[in-house]
């Protein structure tokens, strides 16, 4: 276990060592809800690294990782936690056979935590040896409205209520992040409690030292090629841009096909792993990918001089 | 008031009449919102032109959005001078090269109000009406007259009919379960809350059922010059669905894409439709369908058209150029939403036939293909929202494509 980061410098040198290159105003907001116990809702487009935030955080500070993916239909029993109704129903017929009359004794024997089966959110209140855990609640925007509002209580209170139980509260709040890829609004309620950021393709310099973190194998030439036709092509009117998971793929994809630099054939050919959508594809086949490779290839070199 | 002298007395008529006005432009005012006003003046005074606006508002003004409507019957009630001006103003014909301001919103309810002018009578432009009105009520030539063809009285009564349109909650079955008495599943926490009530000895059965949730209501509206007979009728039912509805997202197009989902949410018509106008640049002009219905798709189309969104297109689809890009766009459009119904004027015409080439390219794309040009078909249109598939095989584009084919 690691103490937490005194400063945003510090911050930035505490992902950068897990391998995560973010740039300022991240690490900044990462900071203050670490200083602040503010849960982080992250926002942005599909592949831009928002989930790999919480993991490189739970690694970088040796605390454990709890994830919540979501998904339409996900309820209380499945995020926070159920009864186990089997090994209840198995005591009450001891206690029958025992001759248990006490009644409230029974209910309160049986509604224990013993009968408990914890699920994510409530895990996450425990204490843990490692320190509070990293909750990632991951692309909420997949669940529908009524979700939300259980996560009020625990983002706000780092509590949860059980009406048979009580009120569980972590002795240490956890850390919290929240993804969403936007496919709706989320409501104003839950964004309230939450520090926002907004992850944003990153630059040409940051995506060369992602690619050369995470694709060391991939040559210097080609590295600088690659993100910078991939620079390019987010600026074409495209419906899905390639985001970073994108890149990474690519660049360990073109070092398997032995490239050392980009040509427009190779190029042409390996264009699924960066785009999604057959039109988009069909848009940038052949000739497109050729002017984009000419192109990208003059500036390095212009640049270079 | 008998006692008081001669000028009081002229005050407390102008009040009655202020309220009568009130009253005929919407705003709920009774008698006893009179009397109030009449005591509470009394109490206040008549102080300046402002306090006495404040008193009659705290009096009459009831909600936010009624502000607007009482800020323009005061303005024009209780101007010191010219009233008369303004009254000559408002009847006599304006020049057509005269600088014109915009009307503001409310407006016209009020002068209505104030003036009572009788409404412009209209030529009877069909002898074919004439004859129906004979055979059928009033009220079913109403349903059945073209948007385009109504008087302004008749356009005021469709309005009317479009506010009490009866909006069906469409929902979905989502695979959140909820507590039902009714229900097929058993929900094992509560039948165990209920069996320990007793003890422990009967094992009383809950069941629970699948939620149902109303998925978002996405509208994409034309409003470039050749839909202008309609586009404000559509408004007027836009505006009708956004108030009663969850989750209707509308925006404008003619040759570029307005969001006006917000404005829409003003609770009055009259602003609403102002905050429209005021934020589109292209009203009544050209319309490039093509080329915003890709603006849509590449920027929201994934913001909204999340959780089970239906579409509801209205164009004519007279599109002239990059009938190519129309017909992928429409291809794109169609596969992120869960159902895609086109509403079109021109399906008024017993002749009509899918002819133009903007037309075929978008037909393949749509799961229905339904006219808006009178009440009837637009309460077919709200009936339509609940997915049923046999009203929906009715409108079915395809036989469209054949019939033209």
């Amino acid at each position: 276990m690691r103490a937490l980061p005194t400063s945003i410098d510090d911050t930035l040198r505490l992902v950068g060592e897990a391998d995560y290159v973010a740039d300022r105003p991240l690490a900044t907001v990462l900071f203050l809800a670490l200083k602040m116990g503010r849960p982080l809702f992250l926002e942005g487009e599909a592949g831009v690294g928002k989930t790999e935030i919480a993991k490189v955080l739970a690694q970088a500070l040796g605390r454990k990782l709890i994830r919540l993916q979501c998904y339409e239909g996900l309820d209380v029993s499945a995020a926070v936690y159920e009864w186990n109704y089997a090994q209840q129903m198995m005591a009450i017929r001891l206690a029958e056979a025992a001759g248990e009359t006490d009644r409230t004794r029974l209910e309160h024997d049986v509604f224990s935590r013993r009968y408990l089966v914890e699920r994510p959110l409530l895990q996450a209140l425990q204490p843990a040896a490692a320190g509070p855990p990293v909750l990632l609640i991951d692309e909420l925007d997949r669940t529908d409205e009524a979700f939300e509002a259980f996560l009020l209580e625990i983002l706000s209170d780092f509590q949860v209520t059980i009406p048979e139980l009580g009120t569980i509260k972590a002795d240490a709040p956890p850390i919290v992040i929240l993804t969403s890829n936007r496919t709706r609004e989320i409501h104003d309620a839950l964004k309230r409690r939450c520090l926002y950021h907004w992850v944003d393709y990153p630059d040409a310099a940051r995506e060369r030292a992602i690619v050369a973190k995470k694709a060391p194998q991939a040559g210097k030439r080609l590295t600088q090629e690659l993100v910078a036709f991939v620079q390019a092509l987010r600026k074409q009117d495209l419906f899905k841009a390639p985001g970073v998971a994108e890149t990474l793929d690519w660049a360990s994809a073109l070092t398997e096909l032995d490239a050392v630099a980009l040509d427009p054939g190779m190029v042409s050919d390996t264009l699924g792993v960066l785009l999604k959508y057959q039109d988009d594809i069909a848009r940038m086949q052949g000739a497109r990918a050729r002017e984009l490779v000419d192109q990208v290839q003059a500036d390095i070199k212009a640049h270079a001089r | 008031m008998s006692g008081q002298p001669q000028g009081e007395g002229r005050l407390a008529e102008n009040i009655l009449y202020f309220a009568r006005a009130l009253r005929e432009a919407g705003l709920p005012v009774g008698p006893g919102a009179v009397l109030d006003a009449l005591a509470a003046v009394e109490t206040a005074g008549i102080g300046g032109r402002e306090d006495f606006r404040a008193v009659l508002h705290a009096v009459f003004v009831k909600k936010r959005e009624q502000l607007i409507i009482f800020d323009q019957a005061f303005d024009i009630f209780w101007k010191r001078r010219g009233f008369m001006e303004k009254l000559i103003a408002l009847m006599s014909p304006v020049a057509p090269n005269a600088p014109q301001s915009n009307p503001k919103a409310g407006s016209t309810r009020v002068q209505d109000a104030l003036l009572k002018r009788p409404p412009p009578k209209e030529k009877p432009r069909e002898e074919l009406t004439l004859d129906t009105r004979f055979t059928v009520s009033e009220q079913e030539v109403l349903q059945r007259k073209d948007f385009a063809q109504m008087s302004a009285e008749e356009m005021a009564r469709a309005f009317a009919a479009i506010a009490r349109l009866r909006l069906p909650q469409d929902a979905v079955l989502t695979r959140r379960l909820n507590a039902d008495r009714h229900g097929k599943l058993i929900d094992p926490r509560a039948t165990f809350r209920h069996s320990m009530r007793a003890g422990g000895a009967v094992i009383d059965l809950a069941f629970r059922s699948r939620a149902s949730r109303v998925s978002p209501l996405v509208v994409l509206c034309d409003i470039s010059g050749s839909m202008s007979d309609y586009t404000r009728v559509f408004l007027h039912f836009l505006h009708v669905l956004t108030d009663r509805r969850k989750h209707v997202h509308t925006f404008l197009f003619g040759t570029r894409l307005t969001n006006v989902t917000r404005a829409l949410r003003t609770r009055d018509i009259d602003e609403a439709l102002a905050q429209c106008s005021a934020g589109v640049a292209d009203w009544a002009g050209g319309t490039r369908i093509g080329a915003t219905l890709h603006e849509f798709n590449r920027v929201w189309s994934r913001r909204v058209l999340g959780q089970g969104a239906m579409v509801i297109l209205f164009t004519d689809g007279l599109e002239r150029e990059g009938v190519d890009q129309l017909g992928r766009e429409m291809e794109r459009l169609h596969k992120s939403c869960r159902r895609l119904v086109w509403v079109n004027p021109l399906l008024r015409y017993d002749a009509f036939q899918a002819k133009a080439s903007g037309l075929r390219a978008m037909l393949p794309h749509v799961d229905e293909f339904r006219p808006i040009h009178n009440l009837a078909s637009m309460a077919d249109l709200v009936a339509g929202l609940s997915a049923d598939h046999a009203t929906a095989r009715a409108h079915d584009p395809k036989k469209w494509l054949k019939a033209a084919a």
